[in-house]
């Protein structure tokens, strides 16, 4: 092992500076350039600021509508396209980064958090923690016991399908593994293709990846997989790539060069027979149709784990470490956590469910009313694949060799090895 | 023997400074500063936020031996260089010699040549997508195939290839073309004369005399196939078949993953390529200038 030397951060100030120059441009002209949202009058906390990947119209929409109701302080939104914020999340909390700033739970939360870029806001917790279950608050909750991340809506993933095409061919919800191939086979000789796939932009394989393994393997071998603690030539973790690869031949074709919404259109002009994915997927159906849309958990694997875990992103807020209106930051997380908040925004969005458990789901559709009834029933809730590990070792190795693995199922063993020795890369 | 010392005001001094410091600094701050610090960083682990730590060649042995879209950027930095300067270079100087000589229509050809130029390469990503696209692509639609032409990793880099060739063609064609325009026709009258055919005309007296041209040509080429980005960006974000050496530093430094010290890596062998074709074709330079 070669011996490592610890650099004062001097010796590269030249380094980072110029390593950083460009992108910290980039950065800088998007958290400079305030969103249109003008500032609007408030109480007496001042005015506190939120950084926000909601770009696209409807999140945008239902986080305004939202803010508008709180009235203690002056709120701006800072809107940045969500790709961009994602990825210079680094950059923005080091730099200049506004009180309040949309994220994610779980391994991603603690990653920033642990690098002391997030506010402790445990405080907050002791007064809104009756709302959320255990599972939320759990995925709120730092590697150091505290609580940085306040919890608005999430969605889970699950396998859909047009009831209207089902009912015509007589199709049922498969309970068990050998039900759903002989499912997939009997539609692939009716003429549908049986699972629609897409992995162009490379992470929709990781929900497949995610949810086998938690079939086969259960919930908290993902977990220790996911912090690098496992081996990926484990057989545990072959048995999943096996099983996936006997599932292939029923997968659209030419997956890499498919985007999830093509593939979602695909499954909503019935070429497709049902389809693994977020509840996002609704967005994809014209407002007519979505009442004929639901789904099915993923079925049964292995009998130890039955269907107890699933994929339920939640997306929220924190405050930032370099946040000058904490005060105003605590209340406009106080106000977020608030049921009313979370169900103006999933009345707006129908791919989403509010977190809080004392949230009023009379006002849901058919579909979220279904989802609040699956997550419910859930034991475990996992974050996502990228989500639940360190994000280089999902952007820049699980990407590629997910993507890899769809392209050459066959290549099953050397593809694990080299996935374990960048693992051990990164992990170290 | 007294020896003559000059002597410098202070006038001159201070241009001396003004003039020297201003563009030394500019050049050590813009130019060797980032570029030493790529490869100060390359020997570190460093993930932007925590202690940088050293690690020496650690980086340069996990990204040959362990990283696996290493070797394909290569391979296709290699094969992008390949046939930018085998197929596209030569196929824009072919254009450009039949425009030349004046053929009908020939401003209507020249003009759709040269359209794709004024196109930046992002644009041409997502023109390619909507030519190559399994399922909703012109290529398919048209010929009645249903080939994944951009999801398959054995022959995505091809069509991707064809598509940036579509650009470089017209751009070398116009360079070629104003080069082919100053040639003096004596000359060509000449070898006419001599009892030269039109093939030993052209490749023994007129591309001679196309040098200068031909040396910006292959710079061009070259730096076209060293900077090609925003095209794969554009279609999968270099994924799958389509990775290429600045992809990579992209993906580890300034994506969320921020690699930084082994995207420095990846950097550092860029620039080593680069500096080969620098320093070969400036060492021609001036061999032919003294």
């Amino acid at each position: 092992m070669a011996q490592r030397s610890p650099i004062t951060r001097r010796h590269l100030l030249l380094g980072a500076a110029a390593t950083f120059g460009v992108p910290a441009i980039l950065a800088g002209c998007g958290s400079e350039a305030p969103a249109p949202a003008p500032g609007r009058p408030g109480g007496d906390l001042g005015t506190v600021t939120i950084g926000s990947n909601a770009s696209d119209e409807i999140p945008k929409k239902s986080l305004d509508t939202v803010v508008k109701g709180f009235t203690q302080a002056t709120t701006r939104i800072n809107t940045v396209d969500h790709n961009t914020f994602q990825e210079n999340i680094n950059r923005y909390l080091r730099g200049t980064p506004e009180d309040v700033f949309t994220w994610f739970a779980g391994y991603r939360m603690q990653f920033f958090a642990e690098q002391g870029l997030a506010t402790d806001i445990s405080d907050v917790w002791q007064e809104i923690g009756g709302g959320y279950t255990q599972a939320f608050k759990d995925q709120s909750t730092g590697v150091d016991g505290k609580q940085y991340f306040i919890p608005f809506t999430y969605y889970p993933w699950a396998v859909f399908y047009r009831k209207s095409v089902w009912r015509e061919k007589g199709y049922t919800p498969p309970a068990t593994l050998d039900e759903f191939t002989a499912l997939a086979r009997k539609m692939k000789t009716d003429g549908l293709i049986p699972i629609a796939f897409a992995d162009k932009d490379g992470w929709p394989a990781m929900g497949t990846f995610d949810i086998l393994n938690m079939r086969t393997n259960g919930y908290d071998f993902h977990v220790s997989l996911m912090a690098g603690k496992e081996s990926w030539t484990d057989p545990r973790v072959k048995q999943v790539f096996d099983t996936w690869r006997g599932l292939m031949e029923f997968h659209q074709p030419a997956a890499l060069g498919r985007t999830w919404q093509e593939a979602g259109q695909s499954l909503a002009q019935k070429k497709t027979g049902m389809y693994l994915l977020g509840m996002f997927v609704a967005q994809q159906f014209p407002e007519a149709d979505r009442d004929d849309l639901d789904f099915f958990t993923f079925p049964e694997i292995n009998p130890a784990y039955g269907t107890d875990s699933i994929d339920a992103p939640i997306d929220g807020y924190m405050i930032s470490a370099k946040a000058k209106n904490v005060e105003g930051a605590k209340a406009l997380l106080k106000h977020f956590a608030q049921p009313a908040s979370q169900n103006i925004a999933t009345g707006l969005d129908p791919g989403t469910l509010a977190a809080s458990s004392q949230a009023d789901t009379s006002g849901y559709s058919a579909l979220q009313k279904r989802g609040a009834e699956l997550v419910s029933k859930a034991t475990h809730i996992a974050q996502f694949l990228d989500r639940d590990t360190r994000p280089d070792f999902a952007s820049t190795v699980m990407i590629p060799s997910l993507q890899s693995f769809v392209g050459e199922p066959d290549e099953i063993d050397s593809l694990l090895k080299s996935i374990e020795q960048q693992k051990a890369n990164i992990f170290r | 023997m007294a020896v003559k010392t000059r002597r410098y005001s202070a006038r001159d001094v201070t241009i001396l400074v003004i003039g020297l410091g201003v563009a030394i600094v500019v050049n050590v701050g813009l130019i060797w500063g980032p570029t030493l610090a790529s490869v100060g960083l390359s020997g570190t682990g460093w993930n932007g936020i925590g202690p940088i730590e050293w690690i020496g060649g650690r980086n340069y042995h996990d990204l040959a031996a362990e990283y696996p879209p290493f070797w394909s950027a290569v391979r296709n930095n290699v094969l992008w260089l390949g046939f930018l300067g085998l197929v596209a270079t030569p196929f824009g100087l072919f254009c450009a010699v039949l425009l030349d000589r004046r053929l009908r229509l020939s401003r209507f050809y020249q003009s759709a040549l040269y359209m794709p130029v004024v196109l930046s390469l992002a644009v041409v990503g997502f023109i390619a997508q909507l030519v190559y696209s399994s399922d909703y692509g012109v290529l398919n639609a048209v010929s009645g195939l249903s080939v994944d032409w951009l999801g398959d990793s054995s022959i995505n880099i091809w069509v991707v290839m064809v598509a940036a060739a579509w650009r470089h063609v017209g751009y070398v064609m116009i360079i070629y073309l104003a080069g082919l325009k100053a040639v003096d026709p004596a000359l060509k009258e000449a070898a006419a004369i001599d009892g030269a055919d039109e093939r030993q005309a052209f490749f023994r007296v007129v591309f001679p005399t196309l040098r200068p041209v031909n040396v910006i040509v292959l710079v061009i080429t070259v730096i076209e196939a060293l900077r090609a980005f925003d095209v794969v960006y554009a279609i999968n974000k270099g994924r799958n078949g389509l990775e290429l050496l600045s992809v990579l530093v992209t993906e580890n430094i300034v994506g969320e993953a921020s690699r930084i010290g082994f995207g420095s890596a990846i950097a550092v062998i860029l620039l080593v390529i680069s500096i080969g074709f620098i320093v070969t074709y400036l060492s021609q330079l001036f061999r032919e200038e003294r």
